[in-house]
């Protein structure tokens, strides 16, 4: 991260009692012990302490912190739950954390326009809780669900497993309130469809928190299907699952899910959790269908065939509910089985064309001897979402230094076989260095002049995506740069 | 420059820019030119993309289709079907709107319009199936930005910006796209005579089934006959898509659900299609005698009531796509203003906006055809629109003025 501004830091006590003034009471932090709640997020190998934390509850007063912040030059670093797995929410030693904590409540649920209007620190889930009564639920379930805020997964375009079938964060908003750096609040589209005029609300989202501060969120809800149901597929190899996905799709079938882990992945789970899952298998997919009951029988047993026609060596479908959930459950704490077998790990979350998924999984299993560090794999199967999860432990000196470089192996290996260095974790500080792999200095210039175009003072979460930070009034000069040649003979009509 | 620039690739496209750049002139951006009658007029020296054309690469089985700007509509849409595959959001082919041939749209018009069908209310619109693209911006830089997978978020989301940004921003040279499979079979429920809001109310109830709703329209009686052997009442439709078990299934319930409002027909695949590329195509709204005609986006439950509080005091020709969510309208009675301030004033007071699609020269420059929001939003626009073309060379004026 850029070196703190010392100038910054000795106006703490200033820039407290400026904060104080806008945001009354126990909106502000800075005692020590309570702010070091803040030093991180997900992502726990970074953390830093904050200058002050300010949790400010209505929008005018998020507002006023930020023409406050603006006004003293100090930097500002939006969180919502601080779940983030890339350092989205890392704060800066000279910079004031605004948490979104206190903007918690529901505020619309319009069944008949089929959308919820929330506050941004209401949790992902909660959403889905507050409708299905009606039988209708929000569909981007990333798996931190039960806690990560929905502001959260605007900043970063969260996705989730059902994600190929019904879209990310993006695909599913139909609405925001955003407070620029200027203070300025803007409403974006609304309980309608596609607002005229630039895309603002498509650009907000995954912008990082960089820029501007989501106050109020609108999604759509879609009603749930009748049935569910889960078939769980074993596999000799990776290479074999990868050919079934590949077959799925190229029947036209698009399932709600569909899951694949190897075979570190499937052990650690299965130990875990207990799910039934095959321990020898060499990976596993688990393929998720929903709809009517008719069409689901009917898929079912599309892919049962298949399965079978690319060799699969076990082959279960769920019989109920509870069933159903047990599949699940082995994947769904993936997370938590490999912490269990390792003191540390990493979430790396990259995409690629499916069809380079063998080579990419055998270039890993080669860096994992090279680094001396263990990698198990689960990976968002149809969409091509990679989540290696490297295993290390931080107390073992030099660990986190290979465990982070063994990391950016697997991101560079991503771009360069066609893909990208994140699917639904964002950039960060976790990436942030690696963004050059993936795009030139002039994509990136083009990029930041975006951000100048809201923030031009560069105070919003500054040091989170771009590598290489430039000033606007240095990326808005125009050079006129004719080339060698005025193309005299180009045909005109 | 004068006269027709026609760039025969992305290199001199750059300089052509640059060139541009440096006498300070702005370009008019085209390629199918079939929708020069969308948004404020063109001014600019023509800069015409059909050359940029043609697949770079289409893998169906990664769902991805990498195409040239320029390449026609009907290209793109052959592939895909050779692949069983389409783009989702059901693109309209606005050319006979607009007193143009069909079939001469090209991708990249498409995506700068952000123009999507029926199915939109499913799938999303054409910005939520651009993936990736490679562009020349207002400095005469080439820059990229998303990706060639359909699973991206590294950066911002410049493919949700340059959508709908007709072209005021940079000129798309490639554009990769998220191509699903397209489905097995189709039906439609067909409701005869409802009302506007007994419509809206049976439309708003498919969509809280548990099918798999992928349209739903309704159109009056006195727009019946331009939908193709259908005539003397109004028509609601609903429709469903997947495998045919399915759809038995989903018309069954779903008729039954509504049977309050009437007996349902039930249309084939073959008689589904016209209906719907009518409503798509905004056939019930044509003759295309340069009439104001206007999109309105308003939250799908009250299109009823929008629907009324503009004919009360506007003469008007109407359709409802989206479930009621969208709003196509012909003005009868013009005046000087196109019906801006009737119609704006009714969908606003729903939290809604209007897009003017088509009218005269002087109407499109008295009246704004896109609303340009608070003053806030406008000066972002504006800045927005400096970050990418610092002297307005692109389409200078095409969506509010200077922008």
């Amino acid at each position: 991260m850029p070196a703190p501004d010392r100038a910054t830091l000795a106006r703490r006590e200033d820039i407290v009692a400026r904060l104080r003034a806008v945001v009354s009471g126990e909106g502000v932090i800075a005692d020590a012990h309570a702010l070091a709640a803040y030093e991180c997020d997900g992502l726990t190998a970074y953390r830093a302490m904050p200058l002050a934390v300010v949790l400010p509850s209505t929008t005018a007063e998020v507002g006023r912190v930020l023409t406050a912040c603006r006004e003293l030059g100090v930097k500002v670093v939006p969180r919502g739950a601080g779940t983030s797995l890339s350092g989205g929410a890392l704060p800066l030693e000279d910079g004031v954390v605004l948490g979104l904590g206190k903007f918690n409540r529901i505020l619309d649920i319009d069944l008949d326009n089929r959308c919820v209007v929330a506050q941004p620190g209401v949790a992902n889930l909660a959403i889905t809780q507050a409708v299905e009564h009606a039988g209708f639920y929000y569909a981007p379930d990333p798996s931190s669900q039960i806690a990560c805020s929905i502001g959260g997964n605007v900043a970063e375009n969260s996705g989730g497993v059902h994600c190929l079938k019904y879209g990310v964060t993006t695909n599913n908003l139909l609405g925001l309130e955003v407070v620029l750096m200027t203070g300025e609040v803007l409403r974006l589209g609304g309980k309608h469809f596609d607002a005229d005029g630039y895309d603002l609300l498509g650009l907000l989202t995954g912008s990082e928190g960089l820029l501007g501060v989501i106050t109020e969120v609108t999604v759509r809800i879609l009603r749930k299907p009748d049935t569910a149901r889960a078939l769980l597929l074993g596999f000799p190899s990776s290479e074999a699952a990868g050919r079934c996905v590949a077959e799925v799709i190229a029947a036209g079938i698009i399932p709600g899910g569909m899951e694949m882990m190897d075979n570190p992945a499937i052990r650690a789970a299965e130990d875990f959790a207990g799910a039934g899952y095959p321990r020898e298998a060499g990976a596993l997919l688990i393929v998720e269908l929903d709809g009517a009951a008719v069409e689901v029988d009917h898929l079912t047993r599309r892919v049962e065939a298949i399965a079978r026609d690319c060799g699969v060596t076990e082959l279960r479908v769920s019989a109920s509910e509870e069933e159903r959930l047990k599949f699940w459950s082995g994947r769904k704490s993936a997370f938590p089985a490999v912490g269990r077998i390792s003191p540390d790990y990493f979430c790396m979350d990259g995409t690629i064309p499916r069809k380079q998924l063998s080579k990419v999984l055998a270039r890993m299993q080669e860096l994992s001897s090279e680094y001396g560090l263990r990698v198990a794999n689960v990976f968002h199967a149809g969409d091509g979402n990679l989540h290696p999860l490297i295993l290390y432990d931080a107390n073992v000196p030099g660990e986190l230094d290979r465990a982070e470089r063994f990391g950016a192996d697997i991101l560079k290996l991503c771009v360069e076989v066609g893909g990208v260095l994140t699917g639904e974790h964002g950039v960060g500080v976790e990436k942030r260095d690696l963004m050059g792999t993936m795009f030139t200095e002039i994509d990136l210039q083009q990029q930041q002049r975006v951000k100048c175009a809201f923030d031009p003072d560069g105070l919003l979460n500054p040091g989170k995506v771009f590598p290489v930070l430039h000033r606007c009034a240095e990326l808005g000069r125009v050079h006129v740069h004719r080339g060698a040649m005025r193309f005299p003979d180009l045909p005109r009509f | 420059m004068t006269g027709r620039l026609r760039p025969a690739d992305a290199a001199e496209l750059r300089e052509i820019v640059r060139a541009a750049l440096e006498d300070d002139e702005p370009l008019e951006i085209v390629s199918g030119a079939t929708k020069r009658g969308l948004g404020r007029p063109p001014q600019g020296t023509p800069l015409d993309l059909a050359r940029l054309e043609g697949l770079v690469s289409y893998e169906p089985e990664e769902l991805i289709l990498r195409a040239r700007a320029a390449t026609p509509m009907v290209a793109i849409e052959s592939w895909l079907k050779q692949a069983g595959q389409n783009l989702a959001f059901e693109p309209p082919d606005l050319g006979p709107f607009y007193d143009l041939p069909a079939g001469r749209q090209t991708i990249g018009g498409v995506i700068a319009t952000n123009l999507s069908g029926p199915r939109r209310i499913k799938a999303g619109a054409a910005r939520d199936h651009f993936l990736g693209f490679s562009a020349v911006n207002g400095r005469g830089e080439d820059f990229k930005a998303g990706g060639h997978v359909v699973k991206n978020v590294t950066g911002y989301d410049l493919c949700k910006l340059l959508a709908g940004s007709y072209g005021t921003l940079a000129i798309l040279t490639e554009v990769t796209l998220k191509a699903l499979p397209a489905p097995e079979d189709v039906r439609t429920l067909a409701l005869a005579g409802l009302s506007a809001s007994d419509a809206v109310r049976a439309m708003g109830r498919a969509f809280a089934s548990p099918f798999d709703t992928s349209a739903a329209a309704h159109v009056p009686a006195n727009l019946a006959a331009r939908l193709g052997g259908l005539a003397g009442q109004s028509w609601t439709f609903v429709r469903f898509e997947g495998p045919e078990q399915a759809l038995r299934a989903a018309t069954d319930e779903v008729a039954r659900d509504l049977a309050a409002y009437g007996a349902a027909e039930i249309l084939d695949a073959a008689a589904s299609a016209a209906p719907w590329r009518a409503v798509r195509d905004i056939v019930p709204l044509f003759p295309a005698d340069g009439s104001c005609v206007w999109r309105a986006s308003v939250p799908p439950a009250r299109a009823a009531e929008a629907v009324a509080a503009i004919t009360a005091r506007l003469g008007v020709e109407w359709y409802l796509d989206w479930a009621g969510g969208r709003i196509w309208l012909r003005v009868l009675d013009e005046g000087a203003d196109g019906g801006a301030e009737i119609v704006r004033g009714a969908v606003g007071a729903f939290g809604g906006h209007a897009v003017l699609m088509r009218a005269s020269d002087a109407v499109r420059l008295k009246t704004a055809p896109l609303n340009p929001g608070s003053a806030g939003a406008l000066a972002l626009s504006r800045r927005i629109k400096q970050s990418f073309d610092p002297k307005a060379l692109f389409n200078r004026g095409r969506m509010y003025d200077g922008v």
